[in-house]
């Protein structure tokens, strides 16, 4: 099946959606292609025994009335192509899709980093673990501790207390002056100083530890417990349940493959200019694939991408001042609650990097040629093509390079049933 | 600096070489202009495997290297044997020749009819009538086996220049990018760029595709190739595909294969891809459902006549080749590497080295 619109989204998170209601609003065709099975992103995910909150409800209710917005729920991307197009896969089969323009949304994911343990089960990325309760997995009366940086443990943190976890200690690696810093800047964001504070009461009781982190998890066949470290003071912390938040990595992949230019600090981000456009003509990038910047910066950018693309360039230039205050505010983020090195140097020898392929921290270090990595410990080789370990080894040895952007621009994007690949090339257009 | 032999090539033969002739006494320098393995040697699926083709002998001879080697585990070796499969009654008389071929080189195979061949494979399609089972082939990581090679190189004596490219042959030596210069006899073992240092001996880049997938349960325990394969090797005008699936541990499968030449683009061609797949359903149908990881491409060697030039150059001072291997430079280099090393002693030699002088391809 082959469909073409004007544009094409990649993502109906904040910055997908924001773009879609943009560009339908002025009188433009747009598919809206999306890996989860409802809009709204990571941030948007509602909980499956709530009843949809008014907002979402509202969000589905415009998608699904708009004629002009076709929405493609539960789609991977395993193949693009800078005409362009994208191909995605679900469980029904495989879709071409192809647009005059292309607005890349597709947000971000986890960025682990490996310690002592990291691989039990029981340890799960924060907003993984705050992903899984939300889809109906039961933690009512698990034990539960949240350790990393910065506001989404708070965020995850809550999700689970409402579900019923105990929360027996969150983490935070930040040290209390620093956060004091962060929250006194607040004021200039109203609706984030309410979130944090509705966020903060609701955890009235739970110990939150600063300038603390976990360095070892601990157990048999499964997470028992964590041992923490706070200013030299080590304690063991039973749980069931480990929700770790470093941070958030760009999903780059598909801009990588369509050619667009990005910039490494040290994780990749797409380069953009005011307009939300890439280097590639024709393709745009909003939303946490530009830099991490939250929610409401990436409704705006979906937004001035949607008006760029639409061509009402007055409108788009007319949100820069927002834009500005609010990536200001992603800037205080990351700076506040930048990782502290010792998070870097948990990880010894023994400890596994890359768990497809259960490489070792070790495994790697006695590779002599730094280059030579991939191939001889088949690193970022496994079914999650080095999304994880690649991003960790980025943190833990910087000087290592491992891949080069050739060697990951290549289909299929994501894991793709060889059926797929094998028929997509009737659909392919004669070149 | 005066070296004894200055190898050319971090790939698969270039490191064979280097580990033979460094056990043999010679001082030895291998000169790799990027990393090892990083060429031909580690796009290729590491298949050790007997063609009846003019490489039979030295293949043979290669096989028992392989199965001889010390400390093999870290090549990881596995004695997976390979199964030539007909598609119709009409390859059965192929294999029946190719059987007999084998045996006159004292390679085992055994003839498989319809239900050997299922009882072996249960995956395969019901329809296929049969098959040959060539057990003593076998399958190495080969970018382990090339940082195993130059390990023993390393420890009988031998140097490794890496990320420095040779710009010339000077006569008697070497120039690298820097302008150092390097003396001693010199082997070319570049691969597919064989041609650039060393233009009267022509070598073309013929591209072929893999694909890999997750790991997942199979019952896949052979190197499986569709018997057409060989009309594929020797087909050199546009693009061939043929079945051609390997299991690794793990459960993941290598799938491929294809042959384009007169391509230089790496890119992955879908519809190449496509066709390949394709080919291999006709043979795996089941293989539909399983998810690919990735895909990459490769530049195997080739030369106009399919055989390597293995010896020395007529015409420059001291200059050797070992290059031009096609698909085979995994499964021969150990061959290559003793017949290069006992012709530049001058020792006796195994078998006959006239049909890889290349000498044919100056007087041509």
């Amino acid at each position: 099946m082959t469909e073409h619109f004007d544009v094409l989204i990649l993502g109906a998170g904040p910055a997908g959606l924001a773009a879609a209601e943009t560009l339908a609003h002025a009188g433009r065709t747009v598919g809206l292609v999306d890996e989860q099975t409802d809009p709204g992103g990571q941030i948007g995910r509602r909980a499956i025994r709530q009843r949809p909150g008014r907002a979402f409800r509202k969000t589905l209710t415009r998608l699904r009335a708009n004629d002009r917005i076709t929405y493609f729920p539960s789609q991977r991307v395993v193949d693009c192509d800078p005409h362009p197009a994208l191909v995605t896969e679900s469980d029904l089969g495989y879709t071409r899709l192809t647009g005059a323009s292309l607005i890349l949304a597709p947000g971000a994911r986890e960025l682990v980093l490996p310690f002592p343990g990291w691989t039990l089960p029981g340890v799960l990325g924060a907003g993984g673990l705050q992903a899984l309760t939300k889809s109906g997995w039961p933690v009512r009366g698990r034990n539960v501790v949240f350790a990393g940086s910065g506001p989404l443990l708070i965020a995850s943190a809550h999700t689970l207390k409402k579900e019923g976890a105990r929360i027996r200690v969150i983490v935070e690696q930040t040290a209390r002056r620093e956060i004091a810093r962060f929250v006194a800047k607040l004021p200039a964001w109203p609706s984030k100083a309410i979130q944090t504070l509705t966020f903060t009461l609701g955890l009235a009781g739970i110990p939150y530890y600063t300038d603390a982190w976990v360095t070892e998890a601990l157990g048999e066949e499964r997470l028992e417990a964590v041992r923490i470290v706070q200013r030299g003071r080590s304690s063991v912390v039973s749980c069931d349940f480990l929700g770790t938040s470093l941070g958030l990595i760009p999903n780059v992949e598909v801009a990588l493959r369509l050619g667009c230019a990005l910039s490494h600090d040290p994780h990749p981000t797409v380069r953009v200019d005011s307009l939300q456009a890439t280097s590639q003509p024709g393709i745009y990038a909003a939303g946490e694939i530009t830099g991490i910047g939250g929610a409401e910066l990436a409704r705006l950018e979906g937004t001035i991408a949607g008006h760029a693309v639409a061509g009402e360039l007055s409108k788009a230039r007319a949100l820069a001042p927002r834009h500005a205050h609010w990536a200001r505010f992603g800037a205080e983020v990351a700076r506040h609650f930048a990782l502290r090195d010792p998070l870097r140097e948990l990880a010894g020898s023994q400890t596994i990097l890359c768990r497809c392929e259960d490489v070792t921290l070790g495994e790697i270090d006695a590779v002599a040629d730094t280059g030579s990595i991939k191939l001889l410990t088949r690193l970022g080789m496994g079914p999650c093509q080095g999304r994880i370990c690649r991003a960790a080894l980025a943190e833990l040895r910087p000087g290592y390079g491992t891949v080069t952007p050739s060697e990951i621009s290549r289909p299929p994007l994501f894991p793709a049933r060889l059926d797929t690949l094998a028929d997509q090339a009737l659909k392919e257009p004669s070149s | 600096m005066s070296h004894d032999l200055i190898v050319i090539g971090g790939g698969i033969v270039g490191a064979a070489i280097a580990s033979t002739a460094s056990e043999a006494g010679l001082r030895t320098t291998l000169i790799e202009s990027a990393l090892p393995a990083t060429g031909a040697t580690g796009s290729g699926m590491g298949h050790l495997v007997i063609l009846d083709d003019a490489l039979l002998a030295l293949s043979v001879r290669s096989l028992e290297l392989w199965r001889t080697l010390p400390d093999r585990p870290g090549t990881e070796y596995r004695n997976t044997g390979t199964i030539w499969i007909a598609e119709t009654e009409d390859d059965l008389p192929g294999l029946e020749e190719q059987s007999l071929h084998l045996a006159t080189h004292q390679v085992a195979s055994h003839l498989l009819d319809h239900r050997d061949l299922h009882a072996l494979e249960p995956d395969l399609a019901g329809d296929l009538p049969g098959g040959l089972l060539v057990p003593g082939d076998a399958t190495v990581y080969a970018p382990k086996a090339v940082a195993h090679l130059l390990g023993r190189a390393r420890r009988a004596g031998a140097h490794l220049l890496l990320g420095q490219k040779v710009v010339a042959l000077t006569g008697g030596g070497v120039r690298l990018a820097d302008g150092e210069k390097l003396t001693g006899v010199v082997v070319v073992a570049t691969g597919p760029s064989g041609s650039e240092l060393l233009p009267e001996l022509p070598v073309m880049p013929r591209k072929g595709h893999l694909v890999v997938t997750e790991r997942a349960p199979s019952t896949i325990t052979h190197q499986l190739v569709e018997a057409g394969y060989l009309h594929g090797v020797r087909e050199t005008r546009h693009a061939t595909v043929a079945m051609n699936v390997q299991p690794r541990p793990g459960g993941q499968l290598l799938v491929g294969s294809s042959r384009e030449s007169g391509i230089q683009d790496r890119a992955v061609s879908v519809s190449v891809v496509s066709r390949m797949l394709m080919r291999v359903f006709r043979f795996l149908p089941a293989l539909r459902e399983r998810k690919a990881i990735r895909i990459w491409t490769g530049f195997r060697p080739a030369t106009p006549d399919g055989l390597p030039f293995i010896g020395q150059v007529p015409g420059r001072t001291d200059v050797w080749a070992a290059f031009g291997h096609e698909g085979l430079g995994i499964t021969t280099a150990l061959g290559t590497a003793e017949l290069l090393v006992d012709l530049l002693l001058n020792r006796p030699v195994r078998l006959d080295p006239k049909p890889f002088n290349p000498a044919r391809a100056i007087e041509a």
